[in-house]
């Protein structure tokens, strides 16, 4: 009898499917239904962060440079008060081999994929990872298909993504060009499951083990340069992955007492899944659409338990606009000599009102850039909203409407962060764990879980707790 | 000719996958409306065929998929986009503004 291939078919065989691409018995790691081994999940490949390091060494991954933003961080105290404004430094990631620090992701899960035999990888990315892959894979011998979210229903496509597919062509994948929709996860699962081939997801322990060494890498350039560990290190983040590799990376290298800023871009307001929205924004991902719901529930992805914990690890959460985003690009060109892509500038773009703030003898570290070029620029990306409704102009950012302006800011004075609070994240997140559980009574393990989870100190994860059972017995 | 592709050419086919009744429940109205669609790029299996023939093509990765024939040899047609004066404008102010805090430093 033929495979039935339909939605339902197809999502109903979701579980095996998944744990036979990507090798991983995720019931194993499982303790109660609140907790589970999140360091058992992390080791279960079994890659020291020295074998890492060699494993990435093989594809030219690794080792890019740490350069101070010595003008930048000049601009940022001209407009800071007297002793304030940190150095700035930047992790120049566009010199990995497809121009962004996802093949630090890509190069372990394609060696574990390509170590376990598999002859072939799926990815479903619209963005850098997917170049990571198919470039990582090209090396390895490994066939390629990217699934991409690219067009609306009118057939329009962002020249970012477009510039993806083009890339990804480039390394020699099969490219799925594909409409809004989540849809794109059932493609594929039918496509995993057709070709037998490995599941390259960003949220499996290779995917996100492979970003430590990034975080390791630049708290020992530092050191040796300067003597001394980052103060602050600003990451983007969207699923969780970049926060998760890079602190993890942080506290191997010893600096565990480094403030962990993640940022994102806002689009608040706008549906990831929505046809009429899809080209209403600039930022394909590293923005809140992503980033707000998977630190809320990181398991909401492709595998069922997410390596990317985005709470587990964050100190502050900002978000900045797009217009900024833009800005600081183009500050980082004119004042650095650094032409690099925007979407890369998220954190950096954070990093400026945060270093404002700062004492001057304090070192912030932004951890990435990425490649630009055709598609990736201020310039195609502006010429691309402008075209689909979107009115730009100069002004203060904090006017800002994501899907209906992009405003660039006339000085840096003007760029800005909106703290998201924590607090109330985290809460949330232990809430909903208790409310899944479906009347399971947490035990002293499941709250130590839960204040590891969230980052929360165990007397405020048990007042929830409290808390839940009392509004429980009461219902 | 136009729209016309030989055995062996760079072509790019199109197919429905889900049509607006086949498509998942919880998505917005707007995506719900429409088809779930996609477009791959490969080389025509079949000797001869036009614009909108059911076709074969063989992808990158030697697999065979089928789809309507869309585009023969396809552009690439991103580009660099229209320079935005208020962006090149504010990073210069920007750029001036350190110049002449340097000069005064250096006085």
């Amino acid at each position: 009898m033929p495979i039935d291939r339909s939605y339902d078919a197809v999502m109903s065989r979701k579980n095996e499917i998944l744990k036979k691409s990507v090798g991983i018995d995720y019931d194993k790691f499982e303790i109660s239904p609140i907790a589970f081994d999140y360091e058992g999940l992390m080791n279960s490949p079994g890659y020291s962060l020295s074998e890492i390091q060699a494993i990435q060494q093989e594809t030219g991954v690794g080792n890019t440079p740490l350069v101070e933003l010595k003008n930048i961080t000049s601009l940022v105290r001209s407009i800071a008060s007297p002793s304030k404004g940190a150095r700035i430094f930047l992790k120049d990631e566009r010199a990995e081999p497809s121009g962004s620090f996802k093949d630090r992701r890509a190069s372990l899960s394609i060696y574990y994929a390509a170590d376990r035999g598999y002859k072939g990888t799926v990815c479903a990315s619209s963005g850098n990872y997917g170049a990571a892959v198919a470039s990582q894979a090209a090396k390895r011998g490994l066939k390629t298909i990217i699934m991409q979210e690219v067009f609306d229903s009118r057939r329009v496509g962002q020249p970012e993504i477009l510039e993806k597919t083009r890339t990804c062509e480039a390394y020699g994948a099969e490219v799925w060009q594909l409409t809004v929709g989540p849809e794109l996860f059932y493609v594929m699962l039918l496509v995993v499951e057709e070709t037998g081939f490995f599941n390259a997801s960003l949220y499996i322990p290779t995917s996100v083990l492979g970003i430590e060494t990034l975080g390791y890498e630049l708290a020992t350039q530092l050191k040796e340069r300067e003597g001394r560990l980052p103060d602050v290190v600003v990451a983007t983040t969207a699923g969780g992955g970049n926060v998760t590799g890079t602190t993890r990376g942080l506290r191997k290298a010893g600096s565990d007492k480094t403030i962990i800023v993640g940022a994102s871009v806002d689009l608040s307001g706008l549906h990831m899944a929505s046809d009429e929205d899809f080209n209403r924004k600039s930022f394909t991902t590293g923005h809140s659409g992503f980033s707000v719901p998977f630190m809320g529930w990181p398991d909401r992805t492709d595998v069922p338990r997410n390596a990317a914990r985005t709470l587990r690890y964050l100190d502050r959460f900002v978000l900045v606009s797009q217009g900024e985003v833009f800005y600081t690009t183009e500050l980082l060109a004119k004042l650095e000599g650094l032409d690099r892509g925007p979407a890369g500038n998220t954190s950096l773009a954070a990093a400026l009102p945060i270093a404002k703030e700062m004492d001057q003898d304090q070192i912030l570290v932004v951890q990435e850039t990425e490649y630009t070029g055709a598609g990736k620029l201020p310039s195609s990306q502006l010429t691309f909203a402008k075209e689909n409704g979107i009115g730009i102009r100069c002004g203060d950012p904090r006017d800002n409407i994501p899907g209906k302006t992009i405003i660039i800011p006339e000085s840096p004075e003007q760029i800005h962060v909106e703290d998201l609070d924590m607090d109330k994240i985290r809460r949330s997140y232990i809430e909903k764990t208790i409310t899944r559980a479906h009347g399971y009574k947490p035990t002293q393990d499941d709250i130590h879980f839960l204040a590891e989870e969230s980052n929360s100190s165990i007397e405020s994860v048990a007042e929830v707790v409290e808390e839940r059972s009392e509004a429980l017995e009461a219902h | 000719m136009i729209g016309e592709a030989s055995k062996g050419d760079l072509v790019q086919i199109h197919q429905v996958i889900l049509t607006p009744e086949e498509r998942t429940a919880n998505i917005p109205e707007c995506t719900k409306r429409v088809p779930y669609e996609m477009w791959v790029k490969g080389f025509l299996l079949n000797d001869e065929a036009k614009i909108g023939d059911t076709v074969s093509i063989k992808t990158f990765i030697g697999r065979r998929l089928s789809g309507d024939l869309v585009n023969v040899n396809p552009v690439y047609d991103h580009g660099f986009g229209k320079p935005r004066v208020e962006l090149i404008s504010a990073s210069l102010r920007a750029r001036r503004r350190l110049e002449e805090e340097s000069r005064n430093a250096n006085r």
